[in-house]
């Protein structure tokens, strides 16, 4: 790592935005590979997250480093001229959504973005999510756990039916389920039948590694 | 209930309620009745009606109070602003009827209401901004408003001249919109005080007479939503400073002078933003407390009783908020261990809840009971304490675990 490329890790794991977007700016219009920005991008993500777990950072951190992510992106996505010669890794995959309902997302927002730099395939489908979307799209993405997201005690009910929907259309084996939101805790965890709940983020991150092998 | 002139009973109920608010030992615990679309399903009725009938969510609202007979009461009407919202076209809320099914509760939109380059018109000139951008975005009948003359700056004949604005099609427009909102306003108004002097004669106390916020959640929450507050704090913290004194000193304004209009002087202060896991320690102690702080320590000076509902989990916070005057506020804590807020807290403020929604509403009669009696025996101790759900009674709790709480500050004594 040379010391420009040291320095917008840097910049950008410290919350330093303005400085971070002129570096990448900067190292782009001098002709550095946009993959290879893209890549330090995700290492100092992958600082966030660590200060994140350890209580370092909070939620403007988090949010602020999603930004810098979408922004040096944009950047950089459209120089990209040739793909990685990397070879692909397949990440393991969550499917995550907020119950029927239920149109709370600043919490599944937040979940989705901690999974996503922690090296999971995440696919967001959003709020108010109807059972039979979620079947839908356990078949379609194949996922390894499916994140329940609600905010209000009528998700309880909404989480209970849609994991029972997935169990009834033989789709729970190899599936780990787990639920999450501001009302959650091990009594809905059991009555809703779901393998694992989270009251945060972490909670979330820990539980998809632990059920992909992690 | 026990039969007993409503007077005598809501003297009884109320010196229960103070007793505990100034941290003495009352005869009981008092227990506080907050349900809102729980009274649909209490009535029989769908939440859609409750949300647009006044005389029914009434006639609900004083049957249950007159069974499980608590201590106070929340507001029935918090759930019957279908036809006033609607009035208005207001568009921060989706509400059974409106957006959400005929059996869902209410539920806010959070969005960006105000740009982050709106700071500065909001700071200069907090009315003008409403006028001009904020209301139009919120509610449909301002749609038209910001066609009025901008009054500041205009005098002599030019303000005379001015008033042509008056003619503008979307201000005339918009101006009949809110005097047909008013009409349904006064209707609105007319139910309320009224149910509220009926129950009031009956003996009950009503939870508070106003409504106020922290000057972080009212920008977050209502303003810059979730996402634009969060960068704010680390993108424009002098401007985000400097939007929050100015919303305190309107806060306040508000606050003052809605309490002593209703002449209850309980304000209920639901908080959104303070969670540990939302802000660090110094975050908090910089953007949060300070101007919160500030607001409680005025309105005790006026003689009001802040009623802080502190949502989700504040354990790490404790230490901070102890800092206000002893046995002059509640602290209603939703996910914050009671009995540890007792040990930080217990000569300072008056604990409420926090009876868990997941026991509510999946649990049996006889757990409920017993998690009732485990606060009313550990955090009512010495005083202090008034029993009451997390937050209120959960939509979807059944009636027997209802009764059992309610049934419980008799059983059970501190």
């Amino acid at each position: 790592m040379n010391d420009n490329e040291k320095r917008l890790v840097d910049l950008v794991a410290d919350m330093d935005e303005d400085l971070a977007l002129a570096l990448a700016q900067e190292m782009l219009d001098n002709g550095d590979d946009p993959l290879r920005i893209l890549e330090l991008c995700r290492e100092a993500m992958d600082i966030v997250g660590k200060r994140f777990e350890n209580g370092e950072y909070f939620l403007p951190e988090l949010i602020l480093a999603g930004e810098m992510l979408d922004q040096i992106g944009g950047l950089a996505k459209p120089l990209i001229k040739h793909s990685s010669d990397k070879p692909v890794v397949a990440l393991p995959r969550v499917l995550i959504g907020t119950v029927h309902g239920d149109l709370h997302d600043i919490g599944k927002n937040i979940v989705t973005f901690m999974l996503d730099i922690n090296g999971f395939e995440v696919k967001d489908i959003g709020i108010d999510v109807p059972v039979a979307v979620f079947l839908e799209e356990i078949k379609a993405f194949k996922p390894q756990v499916v994140c329940l997201s609600g905010f209000l005690t009528l998700a309880f009910d909404s989480m209970k039916e849609t994991i029972q929907a997935i169990e009834a259309a033989g789709l729970r084996e190899g599936l780990k389920i787990q639920i999450g939101g501001g009302q959650i805790d091990e009594t809905i965890r059991a009555f809703t039948g779901a393998d694992g709940y989270g009251l945060n983020a972490v909670d979330a991150v820990n539980f998809s590694r632990i059920s992909t092998g992690g | 209930m026990t039969e007993n002139s409503g007077a005598a009973r809501y003297a009884e109920k109320m010196k229960r309620v103070m007793d505990a608010v100034e941290l003495r030992q009352p005869d009981r615990v008092p227990v506080a009745f907050q349900a809102t679309f729980w009274l649909a399903r209490y009535g029989g009725i769908s939440y859609r009606e409750l949300m647009y009938n006044y005389d029914k969510a009434c006639e609900i609202a004083r049957r249950a109070l007159i069974e499980f007979d608590p201590d106070l009461f929340y507001p029935v009407h918090a759930t019957t602003l279908g036809p006033l919202s609607e009035a208005i076209g207001f568009k921060q809320i989706e509400w059974p009827g409106h957006g959400v099914g005929d059996n869902q509760p209410f539920q806010y939109i959070d969005r960006e209401y105000m740009t982050a380059d709106e700071y500065d018109d909001f700071i200069f000139d907090p009315t003008g901004f409403y006028l001009e951008k904020y209301l139009p975005r919120i509610a449909s009948a301002f749609e038209g408003i910001n066609e009025l003359p901008k009054f500041a700056g205009l005098y002599y004949h030019q303000l005379v001249a001015n008033m042509r604005h008056f003619a503008n099609p979307g201000l005339v427009r918009s101006l009949a919109a809110l005097q047909k909102t008013a009409e349904e306003a006064l209707k609105f108004a007319q139910s309320r005080i009224e149910f509220h002097a009926e129950i009031t004669a009956l003996g009950f106390p009503l939870t508070h007479g106003t409504i106020t916020n922290a000057p972080f959640d009212y920008l977050g929450d209502y303003f810059r939503g979730a996402k634009g507050i969060l960068t704010d704090m680390r993108r424009r913290p002098d401007k985000l400073l400097e939007a929050m004194e100015k919303a305190r000193v309107l806060l306040m304004r508000h606050a003052l002078s809605a309490a002593k209009a209703t002449g209850n002087n309980f304000v209920f202060i639901p908080i959104h933003w303070a969670p540990d896991s939302f802000m660090s320690d110094d975050q908090f102690k910089t953007f949060w407390w300070p101007q919160f702080r500030k607001m409680l320590i005025e309105m005790i000076e006026n003689g009001l009783i802040p009623v802080c509902l502190w949502e989700a989990v504040c354990t790490k916070r404790l230490e901070t908020i102890a800092d206000i005057p002893p046995g002059k506020a509640v602290y209603w804590f939703e996910r914050t261990d009671l009995v540890r807020a007792k040990e930080v807290l217990g000569n300072i403020v008056c604990l409420r809840g926090n009876v868990s929604p997941s026991l509510m509403t999946t649990g049996t009669p006889e757990e409920v009971d017993a998690s009732c009696r485990h606060l009313i025996e550990t955090v009512g101790k010495d005083g202090g304490f008034i029993l009451d759900g997390a937050f209120g009674i959960p939509d979807e709790t059944p009636l027997e675990n209802v009764r059992a709480m309610y049934q419980s500050v008799r059983k059970y004594n501190a």
